[in-house]
């Protein structure tokens, strides 16, 4: 472990005598930096879109999995035996916290988006909501339906989840999207960074020459373009993530538990930010390392 | 030290050198001549690994140059000193950070006493901070040698070191030469220059090889 430590703390604080064997290349350098910084902060979007689009399908999730509705539709003269027989079936159904028939004014605020505040609705048949609580572990909604079926024929069980269903398997179908995108980015940093690394490599074929020629390992002369790279790299996705946070976190906060609101980071999704910088030096490692071996391979 | 067993050499179809076979005895001083294109070059690469044979067998230092890895190759070179004949160095650094290269490769401290010792043996001290390009041809010949020296190899290989020198300058490089060489090394020089040769023969015990029609002849008689 020690060792280890050791060996990053010198790949960090390598002398600059080592780092002057390879000469500066502005181009590449450039390039490598503006890579890292530009799919830094695509990556932070895209992790920012990863986390709302979790926190939305927790959100809705949540929202239906603990509530039922009960709709009773019968002849006027059994409404109100059905509604009584109804609420006793739910009294002895087991994962049921409680149940209750929705007043009247709570049905009138219910329909007042649609048909204004003043509609009589006592004039109208209008069925009979029973709100239903479930408890923690929730009912057998199948149970209940064929209990219902027998006590009230006019009771419609709605558990919300022909709702729930479609609305959850979006946000995680987009929470995949934005997975797919970070693995994307990461890619496409690897081939940009490879090829950067390349053109450095082809430019500098004759002092690889020489460093093979007087005696270097070929870890040694991989080693300083591979320093150089990562540092850019890393240096570049720093200032992608940074600007990129700046952005998320000038966004509006709302709580109208919106998507475009909810766009940002939360809590401790925050400290997945720093992480960035040091994926993007790992790929800028790993990429350059590769190509720098394989530029190596072709000579003696 | 370094033995070549039935070696031939061959690319894009055609064979360059054939059947050679020689052994460099620890100290011993060579010539190796021949005409321009001969395989001169292409002898001296095969010697430091830079080239491998395409049949027969190299051994450098009791290893066959065929089976190393691509580290003990680097570790081989670190043994042999190369003056190469457009002397490679890198333009952006200074001539005495281009001579310490090689311990800087091999990760050994540069010691800046020594460093400055080797390029006033080389008459390269004033020089020391200035860029290859800034060098006279000579320079860059004598600055080639301090770097094939540093890491004090057993064996010191010099492809046409005398090249684009004047006579005087020759003269001092194959002094520099010759002064290896009775410090025990083993020195190869590849020239075609005959004068440098004949010259050599009053200061140091040399053996001349020739590469003639593609193969290794020893020759002397006719100097």
């Amino acid at each position: 472990m020690n060792a280890q430590l050791a060996r990053a703390r010198a790949f960090l604080t390598s002398d600059l005598q080592s780092d002057r064997v390879v000469p500066p290349s502005g181009f590449t350098a450039r390039l490598t930096v503006f890579s890292a910084a530009a799919m830094a902060f695509l990556a932070v979007f895209a992790l920012a879109l990863s986390f709302a689009a979790g926190r939305l399908a927790d959100r809705w999730s949540d929202a239906l999995a603990q509530s039922a509705t009960i709709r009773v539709s019968a002849p006027e003269d059994q409404q109100e035996r059905q509604v009584q027989a109804v609420l006793a079936v739910l009294e002895t159904t087991p994962g049921i916290a409680s149940a209750r028939e929705l007043p009247a004014d709570e049905t009138q605020a219910l329909l007042a988006p649609w048909f204004g505040p003043d509609l009589p609705i006592e004039t109208l048949p209008i069925p009979a909501l029973i709100e239903v609580v479930e408890e923690g572990t929730g009912f057998d909604p199948e149970g209940l339906r064929l209990r219902l079926q027998a006590e009230a024929p006019g009771a419609v069980l709605d558990d919300h989840d022909r709702w729930r269903r479609p609305l959850v398997a979006a946000a995680g179908r987009m929470r995949l999207v934005a997975v797919a995108s970070l693995v994307l980015i990461g890619a496409a940093t690897a081939a940009m960074i490879t090829l950067a690394a390349q053109a450095a490599l082809a430019a500098n074929g004759q002092v690889i020459r020489v460093l093979r020629l007087v005696g270097a390992h070929d870890r040694y002369i991989a080693q300083a373009f591979v320093r150089r790279f990562t540092l850019r790299a890393a240096g570049g996705a720093a200032a992608g993530t940074a600007l990129a946070a700046l952005m998320l976190a000038l966004v509006p906060s709302v709580e109208t538990g919106s998507f475009l609101t909810g766009l940002g980071f939360q809590g401790g999704e925050w400290l997945w930010l720093p992480l960035l910088p040091v994926l993007g030096g790992a790929v800028a490692l790993a990429a350059t390392r590769a190509a720098a071996l394989r530029a190596l391979k072709g000579l003696m | 030290m370094i033995e070549l067993e039935n070696v031939s050499y061959g690319y894009g179809g055609g064979e360059l050198l054939t059947e050679m076979s020689l052994k460099l005895a620890p100290g011993s001083f060579h010539f190796l001549t021949g005409p321009s294109g001969a395989g001169k070059t292409t002898f001296l690469k095969l010697l430091y690994a830079e080239l491998l044979p395409s049949a027969g067998r190299v051994t450098v230092f009791d290893q066959s140059v065929r089976g190393l890895g691509r580290d003990e190759i680097a570790e081989l070179r670190r043994r042999i000193g190369v003056v190469h004949q457009d002397c490679q160095f890198l333009d952006h650094l200074s001539v005495a950070e281009n001579v310490a290269l090689p311990l800087l490769v091999a990760d050994r401290p540069i010691d800046t006493r020594e460093l400055v010792e080797l390029l006033g043996w080389v008459g390269l001290k004033g020089q020391m901070d200035a860029l290859p390009p800034e060098l006279s041809g000579g320079e860059r010949q004598r600055a080639a040698l301090a770097r094939a020296v540093i890491m004090g190899p057993d064996v010191i290989l010099a492809d046409e070191p005398t090249g684009n020198v004047d006579w005087e300058m020759s003269q001092r490089l194959l002094h520099l030469l010759v002064e290896l060489n009775r410090m025990g090394k083993t020195v190869v020089i590849a020239t075609h220059d005959m004068n440098l040769i004949r010259s050599a023969k009053a200061q140091v015990a040399a053996r001349v090889l020739r590469i003639k029609g593609r193969r290794l002849h020893l020759a002397g008689a006719d100097l």
